[in-house]
């Protein structure tokens, strides 16, 4: 069921450059459960969206099938919505983002409906650039069918009814990165401060924007032999470096110790700062990034923040080399060869 | 001294069935495109059809050609030439000719074959191509061009017809141009020189084709979506479907660039499945872009699940199912029209889907065009079903024409001042009573006009319900829609031949074979009436004319006379009235068959009535 928020502000609300509260870009009200990872990013996607001062009707929400799924609903209310079929968002998004690449694209997906069922999809969604920010919720579980695990579980973690997982997990960002994902980040969704500057670049980053958001399922894996509950994230969790975005305009104002920090120059001017724990990582290297992402991970540690970057890559619209102005404001005398023409195409055929 | 032949050559203008036996993926395929096109431009009504492998390269592949001044252009059947260049296929090849028919081969190996009845022309033309040309690839590639040319001067072909061909061929490439004639004469010099001409199958120059043009019905239908402002195209290769596509992006690369930024009007992708292929289409159709897909009969089976969502969440979408035969992989070269039932129901629950059914290129263009309209007028996805026989084979087809003066009809779509006249919005409000509601883009306004689209059960605001009545009454909405779409798709087509006729119902490319078998029906005082079905859902004309009739053959290129459940199932219609008459063996459906199915039926039928009345 979908239900509906009242729309009175308190009148000292916060506003945005557009005037915006941040209760203007929530949406109804969710039906997930209490606790649930997913809720978090939402608020999350509402602060980034806010902070951005995002016009909200400009954005598409499109989604999957499964709890990820649901969490459009839960914010941005004044944006249009598409909640499609399991594992095909990601088709669903390269048609809208063809027909009008003025929007801004949000699609949230879950585990199983990106690693499992829609695995091709997100593949190819990547290799053809779409320029979108691709979050995954992931909780290592089916949730809405009761607990079965995914694709992105780890070998070691039982489920809730104490079962073995037979199969090693896949881990979306080192794919991305190998496919040439030209924004990848991992996050945990109990970590706003790390999760809101990395949504924001996300959205201001023009290509496919890989956000693999740990997002635990409170109620089917959140036990104590789950590798993707609140307390082991917490305790396993390494951050690569302290993630600021900055503005379009604005000083970077955080000094750094020299050598150990990076700058992303995003598409609209705007900025990310990294200021890395480990001066030999390199988020501009795929090789590198992948080595640092394994290295951690036979750790033990779930490596997180901004993994690979690479602003210079083209999205579709420049592949294809489409039209500035969206194919669907096209008029019928750009898109009709008409009459005249007709009759010499006639011609050519006889 | 030649021996007095044993049998009556056949002797014949303008009328006759020529059929090319060649080894496939060695060029053969252009050469008899040539043969057929010289022939149009002398204005005689010819039929290609090309019947080829699944397969690249080294198997047998067929092209034959059916002339006839009189226009009948569905398949005859029988063979009165054969030019035979396979060695692989030659027992078969050789079997199929009639009786006093020709056989012309590449005599560089002599053979002996066991027909004391037929006429054999023997041309060395491998070995006049090798004398000829150095270079392997053409040796092999020229001996094409040299049996047209042989049989150019064999039956009357102009020559300058074939020149011009040429020339206009390798336009873009004008080194090629005097190798072609060489090659062309090469073949004819031989027959002059060395052989009796011509033979008793000639052509003659008749102008009769003067509005004609000569076209595949998969490069009509691109041109139609070019023409009908499809600006997405997203498909996975498929036969017979391929060419279609790439028709859709010949033609939109030339009309479709924006002279001066150099950019694209439109967009093709090349999806990784037809999953993908029909999710992009439904997501830029969404956004308010024109977009279709093409596919045939696998792809619709792997499409169904997002049918059924652009049926439930109200998507415009075009789709074009060029029919293959089924089932499964089953004939993917051959042609079929056994998807008709898998297209109307396409999905799972209760969906119902309007399909239009082209019957020649001139069709595929306009059909093509007008799904785009329909598309966006009903809010759901509209098939244009055709086949591989008129989707892939050069069919004489009418001129294409268009109005500039028509405006495409985007449907109910609400802009931001409609918008801004809107106290509240609902996406599934049918505020008009006909079962269609109004389209929001995203993106038209900061306020108003935002809805979450779904596969969900969901009221009339977008919101997610579980109330089984709410979701019926969205079930009975599309039911009210659909037979809003009954009275906008193309009506069908209905000739009456007088009193006590029989029925016969057909749709697609069965349209030239029943033709000429109601000719021929009519020579043997069988009088039918003839009804082209060419769209679903049915209109009243269609049941009109079924309660007209006591029987009706119902000609389909398919096992299970699928059309004919459609009716039974839709009009309620008893199964005695009508009355299958199914043709599936890949092969286009003959007048013949049609007229022997149905004179024999008729006389059993006219004995019984005499028997009952005396």
């Amino acid at each position: 069921m979908s239900f509906i928020k009242p729309i009175n502000h308190h009148p000292r609300l916060e506003k945005n450059k557009l005037g915006l509260t941040r209760r203007d870009y929530e949406g109804a009200i969710s039906t997930l459960c209490a606790g649930c990872g997913h809720d978090s990013i939402s608020a999350c996607i509402i602060e980034a969206c806010f902070q951005l001062n995002i016009e909200a009707y400009k954005v598409a929400k499109l989604s999957g099938i499964g709890c990820s799924s649901k969490a459009p609903a839960y914010f941005l209310n004044q944006s249009h919505g598409f909640n499609s079929v399991h594992g095909r968002m990601p088709s669903v998004a390269t048609g809208a983002n063809c027909a009008n690449g003025d929007l801004l694209y949000l699609g949230i997906s879950g585990d199983g409906d990106s690693a499992s069922i829609g695995i091709g999809q997100f593949i190819h969604a990547i290799r053809r650039q779409i320029n979108m920010v691709y979050f995954v919720e992931n909780n290592g579980t089916y949730g809405l069918t009761k607990g079965q695990f995914s694709a992105t579980n780890d070998l070691e973690s039982k489920n809730k009814y104490g079962e073995d997982n037979l199969f090693k997990p896949i881990d979306l960002a080192s794919m991305a990165i190998q496919l040439g994902a030209s924004y990848v980040a991992r996050s945990f969704s109990g970590d706003r401060d790390q999760l809101i500057p990395l949504i924001k670049g996300a959205i201001q980053h023009k290509g496919f924007a890989l956000l693999d958001i740990i997002s635990p399922c409170v109620t089917f894996n959140n036990h104590d032999s789950s590798t993707k509950s609140y307390d082991y994230i917490r305790n396993h969790n390494e951050a690569v470096g302290k993630t600021d975005f900055v503005p379009l305009g604005e000083e970077i104002t955080t000094s750094y110790k020299s050598g150990s920090s990076v700058e992303v120059n995003l598409h609209d001017g705007s900025k990310i700062a990294l200021e890395k724990v480990n001066s030999k990582f390199d988020p501009t290297n795929p090789g590198n990034s992948l080595n640092y992402i394994r290295e951690k991970s036979e750790e033990g540690k779930l490596l997180t923040g901004l993994l690979y970057f690479d602003e210079s890559s083209e999205d579709l619209h420049e592949t294809l080399n489409l039209t500035k102005t969206p194919l669907n404001q096209l008029k019928q005398d750009e898109l009709c060869p008409g009459e005249k023409v007709l009759e010499k195409i006639n011609e050519s055929l006889s | 001294m030649l021996e007095p032949k044993s049998f009556q050559s056949i002797e014949s203008v303008n009328d006759f069935v020529i059929k090319f036996a060649n080894v496939n993926g060695t060029g053969s395929a252009s050469a008899n495109q040539m043969f057929a096109k010289a022939i149009f431009r002398m204005g005689i009504p010819v039929s290609p059809k090309n019947i080829f492998p699944s397969n690249i390269q080294g198997l047998p592949t067929w092209f034959e050609v059916r002339v006839s001044e009189k226009g009948y252009l569905g398949q005859r059947g029988g063979v009165d030439i054969a030019v035979a260049m396979n060695p692989q296929s030659y027992s078969k090849d050789i079997d199929e000719i009639s009786e006093g028919g020709y056989l012309l081969y590449d005599s560089t190996w002599k053979r002996n074959f066991n027909r004391s009845d037929i006429n054999i022309i023997e041309i060395p033309l491998t070995q006049l191509c090798v004398d000829s040309f150095k270079n392997p690839k053409q040796r092999a590639l020229f001996k094409n061009i040299a049996y047209v040319g042989a049989l150019s001067a064999l039956m009357e072909i102009e020559y300058e017809v074939l020149e011009t061909i040429i020339s206009e061929q390798f336009a873009n490439k004008p080194a090629l141009i005097e190798p072609n004639i060489k090659a062309l004469n090469l073949g004819r010099d031989y027959v002059l020189d060395n052989l009796d001409y011509p033979i008793g199958i000639k052509l003659s120059r008749r102008n009769l084709l003067e509005n004609k043009i000569l076209i595949s019905g998969n490069e009509a239908a691109g041109l139609g979506a070019v023409y009908g402002g499809a600006t997405f195209c997203s498909w996975y290769p498929i036969t017979p479907s391929t060419s279609l596509a790439e028709g859709y992006e010949k033609y939109a690369k030339k009309y479709r660039v924006d002279e001066r930024s150099g950019k694209n009007l439109y967009a093709s992708v090349q999806a990784e499945d037809e999953l993908a292929a029909v999710g992009m289409a439904i997501g830029a159709n969404w956004n308010g872009a024109r977009a279709f897909t093409a596919t045939s009969g696998p792809g619709i089976s792997l499409m169904s699940e997002f049918l059924g969502l652009a049926y439930f969440a109200e998507i415009p979408l075009v789709v074009f199912n060029v029919q293959r035969g089924g089932p499964s992989t089953g004939m993917p070269t051959r042609t079929q029209q056994s998807d008709v039932l898998a297209c109307a129901y396409a999905s799972h629950g209760d969906t119902k889907h309007v399909l239009l059914f082209p019957a020649d290129p001139k069709d595929c263009f306009d059909f093509s065009a007008k799904a785009f309209d329909l598309a966006d007028q009903l809010q759901t996805p509209v098939f244009v079903v055709s086949d591989l026989d008129m989707g892939m084979n050069d069919w004489v087809s009418e001129k294409f024409d268009w109005d500039d003066s028509i405006a495409y009809n985007r449907g109910k779509v609400l802009n931001y001042e409609d918008l801004e006249k809107l106290e509240s919005y609902g996406r599934y409000l049918d505020s008009d009573n006909d079962g269609i509601c109004y389209r929001t883009y995203p993106g038209t306004h900061p306020e108003k006009g935002a809805y979450f689209t779904r596969g969900t059960s969901h009221d009339e605001y977008a919101r997610y319900t579980e109330d089984g009545n709410v979701n019926a009454e969205t079930l009975m909405r599309l039911m009210r829609k659909f037979r809003t779409a009954s009275e906008l798709v193309p009506e069908p087509l209905i000739e009456i031949n007088g009193e006590d006729s029989c029925g016969i119902i057909f749709y697609g490319s069965s349209k030239p074979a029943v033709l000429e078998a109601k000719d021929i029906l009519k020579t043997k005082n069988i009088n039918v009436d003839l009804m082209q079905i060419r769209s679903f859902p049915f209109n009243l004309d269609v049941w009109e004319f079924i309660a007209n009739h006591d029987r009706i053959y119902v000609v389909e290129q398919n096992r299970d006379s699928q059309m004919r459940t459609l009716i039974m199932a839709e009009g309620g219609i008893s199964a005695e009235v009508l009355r299958p008459l199914v043709h599936f063996t890949g092969d286009p459906i003959e007048a013949a068959y049609i007229v022997n199915k149905v004179s024999e039926r008729e006389v059993n039928y006219k004995s019984h009535k005499n028997i009952k009345e005396r």
